[in-house]
């Protein structure tokens, strides 16, 4: 069962998501962005359902596709976009750009450029909860593409074998870049390789904010109470492009203005917080609009905010008491 | 001759070799529909069809391993890897597996196999999509290593490389693939590995540089040519086989040594021919060689700070000032 609080809640985050990623693209379109950015308009009820039942002490690692995920586990609107600027001001002092945004005071371990690349990490974080007995949960997202690493399997059957308090979040958007699922992936469910492993392995409507709660729900129980890694698969579709400036001609527009127009996780979730008289129609408007203010106002932040001197450069490099 | 983009170069060699050697097949991610994300594929599906068009999953151990085994089993296979960053996922199935294979078979295997994608700077892809790897793939015996930097060079390399009976790593650089060049029409124009080329001659010094620091070394060059320094510049084409040769004659006749690279300066090839040279011709040596490369830092995204990480022409004309008192 989702509060009411937590209702508002996910509504709220999934509008910040959204109305970041449109004002990204805005400034990508305008070269004001530059890099890899890669947008998360349409699959938002994943991230938002899942970390509306974290804590700040959970872990996520994530992804290329890295921003919702990233404000979901709290980030700051206009750090985030100060980061995709390269602007001092962001989460990783300008040196990570779109896909490395990370926030450890969050329990945000990263988003990661490489293709199943936090899959081991996220696992990892889940070790290190195990061994503190501290009751934390990891996350990992990835999508379907990254269902074919090696990292991602080896990951599932350590994490299966070790009984480790993770749960493996596959956002399944349709493609890999260009590629389609059948064509690359050998099972009509990514959740079907659970088997493989001897874990649970469920698939849900991602754009459903419900199925990916309660889903996540049964499977946080079964990693606190030590039984071990749960695989959802989420089923959703990315209705923009792979990154921005992709001129997608690997698939039909029609699919793209379908899932746009009648399966749009928010306004489907809208919908029901209204007919079932959570929420008026007018405050659920006033959300929305709260969020496209405050996209608007981290990208004057970011545009307004400082470059990092290049002379700090090799800061960081290791970590120097 | 024809003027191509060292996108199409590379595009038209496959092309070309996969009619003349039905052997001859690509794998990679994206590239049928697609082309590549950078075009390097574009419409080959088309003639060849998608079984030696091959998109693969996001497999890159599985990718390059499986390009070892069809080589070992008589096929001549072309991996392009999205960014040459992903050979890192897959290092074991190149480095323990590729380029020891025929080795430790006693001389039994041979691996016709071209690993070929893009690396480097320019296009704010951050760390883990920057880096300039032919360095790394230089330390193991067992593996050729080409870097052409303009469509020609892609072009005649590229051809060897598929050729060649042994695993060659085609480095590219994503920044080039844009830039126009003349490219001989000859379906047979090959360029041999280990003949590096002379793109400047000078008397003054010998600046070595490969990629996208063979324009920056020739900018230097224009820059040095002002203030009364004729610079030797040299590409080296490709890393393995090295031509030292034409490094060491030039050295020779110039006395200064000025290398530079993208790739970390630490451990970089660049420290590899200083000491070749300073092996080869000490006594010729009027100044000690100055080895330029990337900071020991990540790439960061920024673009301002990237570009502090890696070496500048203003970089480049200092050490050659410096090299010859200047
Ligand atoms: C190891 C690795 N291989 C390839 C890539 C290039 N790449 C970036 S995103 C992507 C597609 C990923 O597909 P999926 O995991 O389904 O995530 P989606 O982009 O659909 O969200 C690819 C191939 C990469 N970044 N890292």
């Amino acid at each position: 069962m989702i509060s009411k609080e937590q209702k508002l809640w996910i509504y709220e985050i999934m509008n910040k998501i959204r109305y970041f990623e449109l004002k990204a693209l805005r400034l990508f379109e305008e070269n004001k962005l530059r890099g890899s950015v890669h947008l998360y308009a349409g699959e938002e009820a994943v991230a938002a359902a899942v970390c509306a039942q974290l804590t700040d002490d959970d872990y996520i690692t994530s992804t290329h596709r890295g921003h919702g995920h990233c404000i979901a586990k709290g980030a700051q609107l206009d750090k985030a976009m100060a980061e995709l600027m390269g602007k001092e001001t962001g989460y990783c002092k300008g040196r990570s750009g779109s896909m490395h945004i990370a926030d450890f005071t969050k329990g945000n371990l990263g988003a990661n450029a490489i293709v199943g690349g936090g899959i081991p990490i996220a696992t990892g974080a889940a070790l290190a909860a195990k061994l503190q007995k501290n009751d934390k949960v990891a996350v990992s997202f990835f999508g379907d593409g990254a269902s074919n690493e090696g990292t991602f399997h080896e990951s599932l059957n350590l994490a299966a074998v070790w009984k480790l308090p993770i749960i493996f979040i596959c956002e399944n958007n349709g493609f890999g870049i260009s590629v389609p699922v059948a064509q690359s992936t050998s099972v009509e469910n990514i959740s079907d390789r659970a088997v493989g492993y001897g874990i649970p392995g469920v698939t849900v409507d991602g754009n459903d904010v419900f199925a990916v709660y309660e889903a996540f729900e049964t499977a946080v129980k079964r990693a606190k109470a030590g039984d071990g890694p749960t695989l959802i698969e989420c089923k959703t579709y990315r209705t923009l492009g792979h990154w921005t400036g992709d001129p997608q001609t690997y698939r039909d527009k029609k699919d793209v203005e379908m899932w746009r127009d009648t399966k749009d996780p928010i306004q489907l979730f809208k919908k029901v917080l209204v007919d079932a008289g959570d929420f008026t129609a007018a405050e659920l408007d006033a959300i929305e609009e709260a969020a496209k203010v405050e996209a608007d106002a981290a990208a004057e932040f970011a545009i307004n905010s400082p470059n990092p001197d290049p002379a700090d450069v090799m800061d960081d490099v290791f970590y120097d008491a | 001759m024809s003027k191509k983009t060292y996108a199409t170069a590379i595009r038209d060699v496959i092309a070309e070799e996969m009619r003349r050697d039905e052997n001859v097949f690509v794998m990679g991610e994206d590239i049928e529909l697609l082309g590549g994300i950078f075009g390097c594929t574009r419409d080959l599906y088309k003639e060849f069809g998608t079984d030696r068009i091959r998109n693969t999953p996001i497999s890159e151990a599985a990718m390059i391993g499986a390009g070892v085994g069809a080589a070992c089993a008589g096929m001549r296979p072309i991996v392009e890897l999205m960014y040459m960053d992903f050979t890192l996922v897959a290092a074991d199935q190149i480095i323990n597996q590729a380029a020891k294979t025929r080795y430790i078979f006693g001389g039994k295997a041979k691996i016709p196999l071209v690993i070929r994608g893009q690396q480097g700077i320019g296009r704010g892809n951050a760390a883990t999509h920057s880096q300039s790897l032919e360095t790394i793939f230089m330390h193991f015996p067992g593996i050729k290593v080409a870097c052409p930097s303009n469509a020609a060079d892609a072009a005649g390399l590229l051809r060897t490389a598929i050729r060649d009976d042994n695993p060659v790593m085609f480095f590219e650089h994503k920044a080039l693939y844009a830039s126009k060049f003349e490219v001989p029409d000859d379906p047979d124009f090959c360029i041999p590995f280990g003949q590096a080329e002379i793109k400047r001659t000078g008397k003054d010094v010998t600046i070595v540089g490969s990629l996208l620091y063979v324009s920056r070394a020739l900018e230097a060059a224009a820059e040095l040519e002002k203030m009364g320094i004729d610079a030797e510049v040299i590409d080296p084409r490709t890393m393995v086989p090295f031509d030292m040769d034409t490094i060491i004659e030039s050295v020779k006749k110039t006395g200064k040594l000025v290398v530079v690279h993208e790739a970390h300066k630490v451990a970089g090839w660049g420290a590899e021919v200083a000491s070749q040279v300073v092996d080869g011709a000490f006594k010729y040596l009027d100044a000690a060689p100055i080895h330029l490369g990337a900071k020991a830092c990540p790439l960061p995204f920024n673009i301002e700070l990237e570009n502090a990480v890696v070496p500048s022409v203003q970089q480049i004309v200092e050490a050659a000032k410096k090299v010859c008192y200047r």
